[in-house]
């Protein structure tokens, strides 16, 4: 715990006043858990409940007539106004590729900006950077009848591509790229290697973290998006998960066990993503605030 | 050493001959290079972000309705009506970016002063703070679609576990929070700290962490008590993540679309519909996506507006 700021000294542990005070943070900090645990596990308790029960008060924390009634309905392979796995597959495809996109254009633009000279370069990275200021709903309209003209309103791509047309990723990339030592390229070259190779062979390899982190990132942002696949997303069986979940509050109104089976599936690759990435989740969301 | 010292020099300098940097003219195929790596990333920038910057623009200046074949040329009159009362647009507009205005008004402060404690708290040496720093952040992770359907569940006056609860502690158990005023604030910004809340902690944190000890000790041989350390170290030293945290989370707020969407539906009336809501309703749904366009661009001027404010202030009171 060498990063602590309050460091007090060994002897000054034993004061009273100091353990009174470790006391009520461990009480204060305590508590805020519950405040961010219980809503997840009552959405995780009452997926497994019956319709009785989920809507039963007092409320009961732990199913008494424990069912997969709800997961079995918003499985069902049927045909069905709210196809949950097929939405679950729609935004793992959608996530997936979208990240992937991200990941080689992001980072062969920075590669570029950050280490080759070029005439046009500062324009380009200045004009680049400049979007960043620009909030994403200027784009709503103008993007919309774009993707209408590439006929691919209420297809997964209108989900996957104009995303990825953010700066954020190549900013971020350039940034790590150019602390860099310029020797690690000089060497390459003189033994023959081109550019491509060089990027490939050494530049990549080395900005596994950045890589992941913005991965990570990319991933998260995509399968949680709202407001664009509400609108450019329509048939049920194209919906990704958000906008879907939202339609099932009207198709299922106080279905809650139905609702919230559908929130716990959304929910699960999100936190195995945020468990097993933490410090990429973290230390991303501490750089990333211009994404949002 | 000395050797690799040498080789390194001679490297640099046939590099730069090769870069062209040293004089030798560059090849073609060098020349090209940084351009083909561009290449993809520029075909998405340009279609989906350059494009659509003034595209949008044009789209103002239209009667731009998508199901109609004719798009008649207004001028400006998209961003007159906006400022015209007793205009079609002018009621809900204004309405929706009243609505978004109260809703930054009441989350900003929680969302700046709530996640600065919880950082302190965390910032101190004990067992187990990476652990609740885990928990805290991780409502974050989660989609607006997700924390908005269990916030509804949460919140439903009949059979919600807040009203249940508030009943067991003797208080009124039948709030109607998402239908009525004031409850359909509360039904709002409290989600949206709940989730949010880590997200401020983490940079917070960081920003504690980069203050020189040094200077916590000097107060201290100083006689500082703590709560003059805060005021004299901790608060100058975190100045810029507080310009960040606070600019951020006006942006954000400003923006809020989901919570509305699912939890409030816009009720009670429109009184809590967003101006994206409403943008978003005008263009996407109605198709009347002149005015739509035309209010975008007046609500990222609003925003603009007020981020050059926020930083001007800080530099004023820093100086």
């Amino acid at each position: 715990m060498e990063d602590t700021v309050s460091v007090e000294p060994k002897a000054s542990r034993r004061d009273p006043a100091q353990l009174v005070r470790l006391i009520l943070s461990y009480g204060v900090l305590i508590l805020l858990t519950a405040v961010f645990v219980a809503p997840l596990l009552w959405m995780l308790s009452t997926s497994f409940k019956t319709q009785v029960e989920a809507t039963q008060l007092p409320p009961t924390w732990i199913p008494e007539h424990f069912t997969t009634g709800a997961y079995s309905k918003i499985f069902s392979t049927g045909k069905s106004q709210t196809p949950v796995l097929r939405w679950f597959l729609n935004s793992m495809i959608a996530a997936s590729a979208h990240t992937a996109l991200v990941l080689v254009t992001a980072s062969m633009a920075a590669y570029a900006l950050a280490r080759i000279n070029f005439i046009g370069r500062k324009l380009l990275f200045a004009v680049i950077v400049t979007t960043l200021f620009i909030p994403q709903f200027v784009f709503l309209m103008p993007n919309y009848l774009i993707v209408d003209m590439f006929g691919w309103l209420d297809t997964l791509l209108a989900v996957i591509v104009p995303g990825a047309a953010g700066a954020f990723g190549v900013f971020f990339l350039r940034q790590f790229f150019l602390s860099m030592p310029q020797e690690l390229e000089e060497a390459a070259l003189v033994d023959g290697a081109n550019r491509f190779q060089i990027f490939l062979r050494i530049i990549l390899p080395l900005s596994k973290a950045p890589l992941a982190t913005l991965a990570v990132l990319s991933f998260l942002t995509n399968w949680n998006d709202f407001l664009w696949p509400v609108y450019v997303l329509f048939s049920p069986e194209s919906l990704t998960l958000p906008p879907g979940l939202s339609s099932m509050q009207e198709a299922y109104q106080t279905d809650y066990q139905i609702i919230m089976a559908g929130g716990v599936v959304a929910s699960i690759p999100v936190l195995l993503v945020y468990i097993f990435a933490q410090k990429y989740v973290i230390r991303g969301a501490s750089r990333s605030g211009l994404k949002g | 050493m000395a050797t690799q010292n040498v080789r390194r020099t001679e490297v640099q300098t046939s590099t730069r001959k090769i870069l062209g940097v040293g004089g030798r003219k560059p090849t073609d195929a060098s020349l090209l290079t940084p351009y083909l790596f561009m290449a993809p990333y520029l075909v998405l920038f340009g279609v989906f972000i350059l494009v659509p910057g003034f595209y949008g623009i044009w789209i103002s200046l239209h009667n731009w309705d998508y199901l109609l074949p004719g798009k008649p040329w207004v001028g400006l009159q998209n961003y007159v009506d906006l400022f015209t009362p007793g205009s079609v647009t002018f009621e809900p507009f204004w309405q929706s970016m009243d609505a978004t205005g109260k809703f930054t008004l009441y989350s900003v402060p929680l969302l700046v002063v709530v996640p600065l404690l919880v950082a302190l708290v965390l910032n101190q040496e004990f067992r187990g703070r990476n652990f609740f720093r885990t928990v805290y952040f991780a409502p974050y992770v989660l989609g607006v679609a997700v924390i908005g359907i269990l916030w509804r569940y949460l919140l439903d006056a009949n059979v919600g576990l807040v009203n249940y609860y508030l009943g067991q502690l003797g208080l009124p158990d039948n709030i109607p929070w998402t239908n009525e005023l004031p409850w359909a604030w509360v039904a709002l910004v409290g989600p949206t700290v709940w989730w949010t809340l880590g997200f401020n902690t983490v940079i917070y944190l960081a920003g504690l962490q980069d203050i020189d000890p040094a200077l916590y000790d000097a107060a201290k041989v100083d006689g500082a008590n703590r709560w003059r350390r805060f005021l004299h170290v901790t608060l100058p030293g975190l100045r810029p993540i507080l310009l960040f945290v606070i600019t951020v989370t006006i942006l954000l707020s400003a923006n809020v679309f989901g919570q509305p969407y699912i939890i409030t539906n816009g009720d009670p009336g429109d009184e809590t519909r967003s101006a994206i809501m409403y943008i978003a309703e005008e263009g996407l749904k109605n198709f009347n996506m002149g005015s739509a366009a035309a209010m975008s661009y007046v609500l990222a001027l609003f925003l603009a507006v007020i981020s050059v404010a926020n930083f001007a202030l800080f530099r004023y009171r820093g100086d």
